[in-house]
């Protein structure tokens, strides 16, 4: 299944992991942070509902 | 309707809620099957070997580093001549998925220019211009962050993002104003001689296409973000003055 890569495994391995990584990363911190910052605003507006 | 009325934090809020799962799921879908079609079922080159694979990633990466920041460009005018938050906040979304665009752009690059020119780095007109480009996302990024007052960062980061504007550009064109250097012109021409064989542009741009809505996406997600974190901020702000 894997293609033979040859001599440049190595570069288009790495490449690709690099790359993966780094996408993976944004996505996971720009989800983490959306659900942070949406808890913490419905937490204030619940708060200066009841004062 | 007018294309003002997503100015209103709300109404954007309500729309990109809409459209963030197709765009989403059609990321998902380009970027797995373009990169398991470059990956698995293109030939190697005749010159570069294997190597050619990678440029399902330094190619889309590359673009998007590129056209994020001239998005960032047009969100910074929009912010400056009519003063909507949303705009503003947009560029700021954008400016992180930019620099991740832009590393993985230089750091291909210099994996891909190892084995091809024995180099991991040359100060090329179009490698310099995409490292000064890295540059300015990271000072864009910085002066956000710098400063309190979120109208003050507004106007100074649109500054900042028309003055790298000229590098965006650059980053684009220098091989052909300077035509020097080891990097390539553009791998995908309406020039039947430059562009590259079908065999490798179909995958391509089908790549292209993920990272496009991956860019969407991401810039829905943060900047719905961005405008939760400002209203936060002007809620704990009137919480202290009563």
């Amino acid at each position: 299944m894997m293609p033979d890569l040859g001599k440049y495994a190595d570069a288009v391995l790495s490449s690709y992991a690099v790359s993966i990584v780094l996408i993976v990363a944004l996505v996971a911190l720009s989800i983490r942070r959306a659900r942070k910052v949406k808890a913490y605003l419905a937490e204030i507006e619940e708060r200066q509902k009841n004062v | 309707m007018s294309i003002w009325e997503y100015a209103n934090p709300v109404k954007f809020i309500k729309t990109t809620d809409r459209l963030m799962p197709y765009m989403a799921v059609g990321a998902v879908v380009c970027l797995v099957s373009g990169l398991i079609w470059g990956f698995f079922f293109t030939p190697d080159d005749y010159r570069q070997g294997s190597t050619v694979k990678i440029i399902y990633l330094h190619v889309p990466a590359a673009l998007m580093a590129i056209n994020a920041w001239l998005m960032m460009l047009v969100a910074s005018l929009v912010w400056i001549v009519r003063r909507h938050h949303v705009s503003a906040l947009a560029a700021r979304a954008a400016a992180p998925i930019g620099a991740v665009m832009t590393i993985i752009a230089l750091a291909t690059g210099a994996i891909w220019g190892q084995p091809m020119w024995g180099t991991w780095w040359v100060w090329d007109p179009r490698l310099t211009s995409f490292l000064i480009l890295f540059l300015f996302y990271l000072g864009y990024m910085a002066l956000w962050e710098a400063i309190e007052n979120d109208d003050t960062a507004a106007d100074l980061t649109s500054i900042l993002c028309l003055v790298g504007s000229v590098f965006a550009v650059l980053s684009r064109y220098a091989v052909l104003f300077w035509n020097q250097g080891l990097h390539q012109g553009a791998s995908l021409s309406l020039d039947k001689e430059e562009h590259v064989h079908d065999v490798y542009s179909n995958p391509l741009y089908v790549c292209i296409a993920g990272f496009i809505l991956l860019f969407i996406a991401l810039v829905f997600l943060r900047t719905q973000t961005e405008i939760r974190a400002r209203r936060a901020r002007a809620l704990i702000a009137r919480e202290r003055l009563a």
